[in-house]
C-alpha cells in the first residue's frame, strides 16, 4: 500500500533507528531524535520496534490513506485527527483506505512520531531507512516529504485500536530542561570560573535548532585560560585542531554560544567542546522548542550509566505493559 | 606528543595523539584508530580517526567505560612499537584554480573576508609570500597531500600538505562564514585544504574546483559505485592543475561515464618519507604516473 502525501508538514523526514558505522566518513547515525517515542509508536501498532516511521518537526503532515492501517502518535502533544475527528496521542487507530490523517496545533514537545502498522517501507541504505538531507541519503529521496509524495508502506501484522501507554511511562522534558552532561574533552580549555558560570545559567534553546544540533543562548561568554595556540588550529583561543565530535557534544564557538549536537551531527570541525550531554537525556532534546529555557547539569559517569540504566528499564516497563 | 584520553559522555572515548597537527600526530591517531579496528572489540559501534586525535563509540551496556579506556591504553602501547608504515592509495585530482564560480560566490560574501579588495587566492598567496596566483598554484599543487580526516559532511575530505611546516600554506577562515560554497569546491581553513562534497555553508578560503566527484548518494557514478564516498583517511592526493578546456572535458566524461579516475595503491612509510621528502614525494608521483 502507499500513503499519499496531501500537506507535507515543516520539515517530515522518514527515520528509524539510525545507521551506525559510517561516521569515519562523515555520514551521522541519523534516525528519529527521540528514540523512545519512536520505538513506543512502533510497539502501539505492532511493528518491530526499529521500522521506519515518520518525524514531524512542529507541524504535522497530512496523509491520505490507499488502504486500512493502525496508527499510533507519540513524542511531541501533536494531536491526530481522522477525517477531521480527534484521536488520543501514546494510542493506537484505525485509519481505513480512503481517510486523512492531519493534526492538531502542537500543544507540547517539539517532535512527532508517526508510525503505521507495516512501517514506511522506502530502501535501505547503509543498513537503514532513516533520511540524512544534508547528504541526500536514505529516507524519501533523501528529503524531506512534498506535496504529492507517495510514501510506500509494508504488510503490518493486525493489531487492535486502543493500544496506550500510561502516562505515567512518558518522558518529556521539565521546566527549565535540565540536560545533564559530563565535562571533559577540551574543559580545560575553560577558566574555573567559566565552568561554574557555565552550570549556574540558565540557557534559552535559539531558532537555529535542528536534526544536526541545538543551539542554546542568553548565558554569559565563557573566559579561556590563555595559551598559545597550537599549530593547525587556528587564531581564535576556542579553536582546536579539527577533532571528531561526539554525539551529544557540546561545543561552544567564540566561547558565546553552546551547541549540542544530535543525530545527524557534523561528525568533526575546528571548535573546542565542554562535555557531552549523557545518553540518556539526548531524546529529551529532540522535545525541545525554541525559547524554551535549559540548563546543563554535571553528572559523573557512574550517574551517566545509572541514567542509561533507568531508562532501560522504563523501556521494559512500557514493553509489559502492551 | 602526550596522548590524552576523555570520555565524550557515556557512549565516547576521545583520544588526543597530540594538542598540534603534524605528520607524527596523525600517523600515531590513525595506527592507534586501526589497532582497534583489528582488535575487533565487542560492543564497539564507530572508530573515527581525526587529524592528530581519533574517537570510538561504544555501547556501554556491552562494554563499560572504564573498560574501553583500559584496551585504548593497552592497545597505545602496543601502535607505539609498530613501524609507521601504512597501506595507503595516492588518486590524482584534477583542479581549475581561480574559477569562475568560486570567484563569484566569493565576491558575494566579500564583506565577510580579511581582505575584501583580493581574492581568495591572491590573498593567501601573499600572506604565504607566495609569488602571486601562479606561485599559489604552484605550491599547492606542487607536493602531495595526506588525507587526514574525512568528515564534518559526507565524503568532505581534510588534507595536511606533505612538505616541512615552514612550507606550508596557512590561512585564517572567513571572519564569518558564508551560507553558501558550489559543491567540489578546493578550499583552506589553518593548515588544511579541503574538498566541499555537497554546496553548503563554509568558511574556508576558496581556491578552485574539482571536475570529480567524491560523494554520490545514488552511485551511479562510475568510480562511486562501490562506495559512496571516494576517500579514506591516510589516502594520498595529487592536486593536478587544469583549465577550462579540460575542466569541461572532464565533467562531460563524468556525465557520459567515460571518465576513469587516476589511482594506485602505494606503501608509505614515514621514516623514509621524513628522511627526504621531496625525494619521498618524486618517487609517489612515480607512482601514480606508473614508474
Amino acid at each position: 500500500m502507499a500513503i499519499k502525501v496531501i500537506k507535507p508538514g515543516l520539515s517530515t523526514t522518514v527515520q528509524d533507528l539510525g545507521r551506525p558505522g559510517y561516521y569515519h566518513i562523515g555520514i551521522p547515525v541519523s534516525g528519529g531524535m527521540d528514540r523512545l517515542a519512536l520505538k513506543c509508536a512502533n510497539l502501539l501498532v505492532g511493528n518491530k520496534e526499529g521500522a521506519a516511521v515518520l518525524e514531524a518537526v512542529f507541524m504535522g503532515p497530512e496523509l491520505q490513506f490507499t488502504e486500512d492501517a493502525v496508527v499510533a502518535v507519540t513524542g511531541a502533544e501533536l494531536p491526530p485527527l481522522v477525517n477531521g475527528e480527534p484521536r488520543e496521542t501514546w494510542t493506537s487507530f484505525k485509519v481505513k483506505k480512503g481517510q486523512t490523517l492531519s493534526f492538531g496545533f502542537l500543544k507540547k514537545g517539539a517532535r512527532a512520531y508517526i508510525a503505521i502498522s507495516g512501517g514506511i517501507d522506502v530502501p535501505v541504505v547503509l543498513g537503514s531507512r532513516s533520511t540524512y538531507a544534508l547528504g541526500a541519503l536514505g529516507g524519501f529521496k533523501g528529503r524531506k516529504l512534498d506535496v504529492g509524495d507517495r510514501l510506500p508502506v509494508g504488510k503490518g501484522r493486525v493489531v487492535k485500536e486502543g493500544r496506550r501507554i500510561p502516562e505515567k511511562l512518558r518522558r518529556s522534558p521539565g521546566a527549565p530542561a535540565e540536560l545533564r552532561m559530563v565535562p571533559g574533552l577540551y574543559w580545560h580549555r575553560i577558566t574555573e570560573a567559566a565552568g561554574k558560570q557555565f552550570f549556574s545559567d540558565t540557557w534559552k534553546v535559539a531558532p537555529e535548532a535542528d536534526r544536526i544540533g541545538y543551539r542554546f543562548r542568553g548565558g554569559k561568554p565563557l573566559d579561556f585560560v590563555p595559551r598559545e595556540q597550537p599549530f593547525g588550529a587556528g587564531s581564535d583561543p576556542s579553536n582546536i585542531v579539527d577533532a571528531c565530535y561526539p554525539y551529544g557534544s557540546i561545543q561552544v564557538p567564540g566561547g558565546t554560544e553552546p551547541i549540542v549536537l544530535h543525530r545527524d551531527a557534523v561528525s568533526g570541525g575546528g571548535y573546542f567542546m565542554v562535555g557531552t550531554v549523557i545518553s540518556a537525556d539526548m531524546d529529551l532534546i529532540g522535545q525541545l522548542q525554541p525559547h524554551t529555557p535549559a540548563r546543563f547539569v554535571e553528572v559523573t559517569m557512574a550517574q551517566a550509566l545509572k541514567a542509561r540504566n533507568d531508562q532501560t528499564k522504563l523501556y521494559d516497563k512500557i514493553k509489559s505493559s502492551l | 606528543m602526550k596522548t590524552r584520553y576523555s570520555y565524550g559522555g557515556d557512549e565516547h572515548i576521545f583520544v588526543e595523539c597530540d594538542e598540534e597537527m603534524s605528520l607524527d600526530a596523525f600517523f600515531k591517531s590513525l595506527s592507534m584508530a586501526t589497532a582497534v579496528k583489528k582488535a575487533k572489540i565487542k560492543g564497539v559501534t564507530e572508530i573515527c580517526p581525526a587529524n592528530a586525535s581519533f574517537q570510538v563509540k561504544f555501547d556501554p551496556d556491552v562494554i563499560k567505560p572504564a573498560e574501553m579506556l583500559k584496551r585504548l591504553r593497552m592497545i597505545e602501547k602496543a601502535a607505539a612499537k609498530a613501524n609507521p608504515l601504512i597501506k595507503s592509495r595516492i588518486i590524482e585530482i584534477p583542479v581549475y584554480y581561480n574559477d569562475p564560480w568560486t570567484r563569484e560566490t566569493a565576491m558575494r560574501f566579500r564583506d565577510r573576508h580579511q581582505d575584501p579588495k583580493s581574492t581568495d587566492i591572491e590573498y593567501t598567496a601573499r600572506i604565504n609570500g607566495l609569488d602571486g596566483v601562479d606561485g599559489f598554484i604552484r605550491a599547492h599543487s606542487g607536493a602531495p597531500w595526506f588525507v587526514s580526516m574525512v568528515g564534518f559532511v559526507a565524503g568532505l575530505p581534510f588534507l595536511y600538505q606533505m612538505v616541512d611546516r615552514k612550507r606550508q600554506i596557512q590561512s585564517p577562515k572567513y571572519l564569518r562564514p558564508r551560507t553558501d560554497t558550489p559543491k567540489l569546491t578546493v578550499g583552506h581553513g589553518g593548515c588544511f585544504a579541503a574538498i566541499y562534497s555537497v554546496r553548503g555553508a563554509g568558511g574556508y578560503q576558496m581556491f578552485g574546483i574539482t571536475p570529480v566527484p567524491i560523494y554520490d548518494p545514488n552511485q551511479k557514478i562510475k568510480h562511486l559505485r562501490d562506495f559512496m564516498c571516494l576517500f579514506r583517511p591516510g589516502d594520498i592526493v595529487r592536486f593536478k592543475p587544469i583549465g577550462r578546456e579540460e575542466y569541461d572535458e572532464t565533467v562531460a566524461a563524468v556525465e557520459k561515464g567515460k571518465f576513469k579516475l587516476k589511482i594506485k595503491d602505494v606503501t608509505f612509510d614515514l621514516r623514509e618519507f621524513q628522511k627526504d621528502m621531496d625525494g619521498y614525494n618524486a618517487k609517489l608521483m612515480g607512482a601514480l604516473n606508473g614508474h
